[in-house]
């Protein structure tokens, strides 16, 4: 298993309209790394993670998660999605459900388990997480940082083979952005695979094994993350990065 | 403004337990505020009595106030009309309590069935815009008298002729349409990163409308019901057109004997008894759900 990437695609283009989003993507996510995009706003980073998720559908190319070709129309789509948790930049919980019923909802309707075991381990994850008085709080009484890491417990809970992060510190004050990131890499540390669209660099420096600079929807360049800031071969992330130093952001 | 005024006087009293001492300046101006507080509750207080005691006095000097009187407010009429009228409220209830149910019911079917994406479900869909569509332009007195007149004319073997069962239909038919636009509204007010945050725990379609949309759709589409439910209640007296016998047709029943119109007030003020509980209740709801909502504002 280990050989085959976790997530693969090839030659993946998307367009909305007239614009084209993503052109010729390719990516690979090996088992147990971690693996940062970086760009500008509007690059394409937050859509290819939603191309990966079947959020949205791409027009050319192919996806595969675990070897498994995921862009052929027959696939079950929930049953990928089942297997991908997302965390997203404007945590999108659900405000009528308490933070357990949020954590709970998937793995009791998609996957059967029982309330008990459930909740169990929910509550176990929210403590593990600082979160463990927070289980019967309603979303809107928690801070920005709270909630996002309740959204990280609630993609956590139904044991994904891969996690997708949307630049889940950018509405985050910044005091709040350190929680957060503890959060993350402890879950590398647990050897979780993960993909995340950020804007924080000294943190993809930190935890990526693997970084793409993407500007306008294509991977211009890919490497350690050593190679990407240290040595990078573009004319242009060498640009980027240094618009990013002077904004004080490395 | 008063309720807020008393507080802000009263807080000068006891603010924690620091030693403090409100200054002067706090103190004059809440002594201000209250003194504007009296000022506004006299002058409004006046102000009622001016305005009802003109009204009663343009009333009772018009012309015609005496044959008016006679035949609109004749306190025997009124006793004689009260008890047969409230017997005839209580078909106007059980007809609100089972019509609420069914529009509720079948308005949510149609807003879900306008919400399916899809081609197999364009069928569907269609209708259910359709059916909005004519039930919310069709005059509901004409719906009324198409069903309660027309299909009894049919003399179609095994359908009723009970004009509070077809009165009651009618009723459904109309409601159910605006109620399913009220349902839509709600549908289409919650924000697609619910349903997409939902659709990416993998969830079906379907679990991530019952789960997660329906449930905030609803929530916040409270108010428009209740008003709709409250419509519903008055709207019941209409079923009399048949010859069923509700509070409006108790009333007429009386007033076609007696050619005094008294009886008609009567059926009004009680139907507004009716429906102000329900009004506050509304109202109620909404102050509570807004209450929530500014309670739970840490961004």
């Amino acid at each position: 298993m280990s050989g085959v990437p976790v997530l693969r695609m090839e030659s993946v283009r998307k367009s909305f309209g007239g614009a084209v989003v993503l052109r010729d993507v390719d990516l690979e996510v090996a088992p147990h790394t971690v693996t940062a995009l970086i760009g500008a706003s509007g690059s394409g980073k937050s859509t290819l993670l939603r191309c990966a998720n079947l959020l949205e559908e791409i027009d050319d190319g192919a996806i595969w998660l675990d070897g498994e070709e995921i862009t052929d129309p027959r696939t079950d789509q929930d049953a990928v999605r089942r297997r991908i948790g997302v965390v997203f930049q404007a945590y999108n919980l659900f405000p009528h459900m308490t933070v357990l019923k949020n954590i709970t909802l998937a793995p009791r309707r998609v996957h059967g388990v029982s309330r008990a075991e459930a909740e169990a381990r929910a509550r176990e994850l929210l403590e593990r997480l600082g979160l463990g008085g927070k289980a019967s709080e309603y979303p809107d009484r928690l801070s920005g940082g709270q909630q996002q890491r309740v959204a990280i417990v609630r993609a956590l809970a139904v044991r994904p083979r891969l996690l997708l992060l949307d630049e889940i510190t950018a509405a985050l004050d910044p005091e709040l952005v350190g929680e957060v990131l503890t959060v993350v890499r402890g879950l590398k540390d647990e050897g979780m695979t993960m993909v995340l669209a950020t804007h924080e660099m000294g943190f993809a420096r930190e935890v990526a094994d693997q970084v793409c600079f993407l500007e306008d929807g294509v991977v211009l360049e890919h490497g350690t993350a050593r190679q990407i800031f240290e040595e990078p071969r573009q004319e242009r992330t060498r640009r980027f990065l240094r618009r990013i130093v002077e904004a004080g952001r490395l | 403004m008063t309720v807020h005024d008393e507080e802000l006087a009263e807080g000068a009293g006891h603010d924690g337990h620091d030693g403090y001492v409100p200054s002067r300046r706090r103190l004059e101006r809440e002594r201000h505020r209250r003194r504007r507080a009296r000022r506004a509750t006299a002058i409004g207080a006046v102000s009622t009595l001016v305005t009802g005691a003109v009204l009663y006095l343009v009333v009772v000097n018009a012309p015609g106030w005496p044959r008016t009187k006679e035949t609109f407010f004749d306190w025997g009429y009124a006793r004689e009309a009260f008890p047969v009228v409230l017997e005839g409220l209580w078909l106007n209830v059980r007809l609100l309590l089972v019509c609420g149910a069914a529009v509720l019911v079948l308005g949510m079917l149609i807003a879900v069935a306008r919400t399916l994406r899809g081609p197999v479900f364009f069928p569907l869909r269609f209708l259910a815009a359709a059916y909005t569509d004519f039930f919310r332009g069709l005059p509901l007195i004409i719906n009324l008298m198409i069903v309660v007149l027309g299909v009894p004319a049919l003399r179609l073997q095994g359908v009723t002729v009970d004009p509070v069962l077809l009165g009651g239909t009618a009723l459904t038919l109309t409601y159910s349409a605006y109620v399913a636009e009220v349902f839509r509204a709600g549908i289409e007010s919650v924000h697609p990163s619910q349903r997409a945050a939902a659709r990416s725990l993998g969830l079906s379609n379907r679990q991530a409308l019952r789960y997660v949309v329906l449930p905030q759709a609803v929530r916040r589409q409270v108010p428009p019901l209740l008003n709709d439910l409250v419509s519903l209640q008055k709207d019941t007296g209409l079923v009399s057109i048949g010859g069923a016998v509700d509070a409006v047709r108790a009333a007429d029943i009386i007033v076609g004997r007696s050619l005094n119109y008294t009886p008609y007030i009567v059926a009004g003020l009680v139907f507004v008894a009716l429906t102000i509980p329900m009004t506050r209740f509304t109202d109620w709801v909404t102050a509570r759900m807004d209450r929530r909502r500014a309670q739970g504002g840490v961004a």
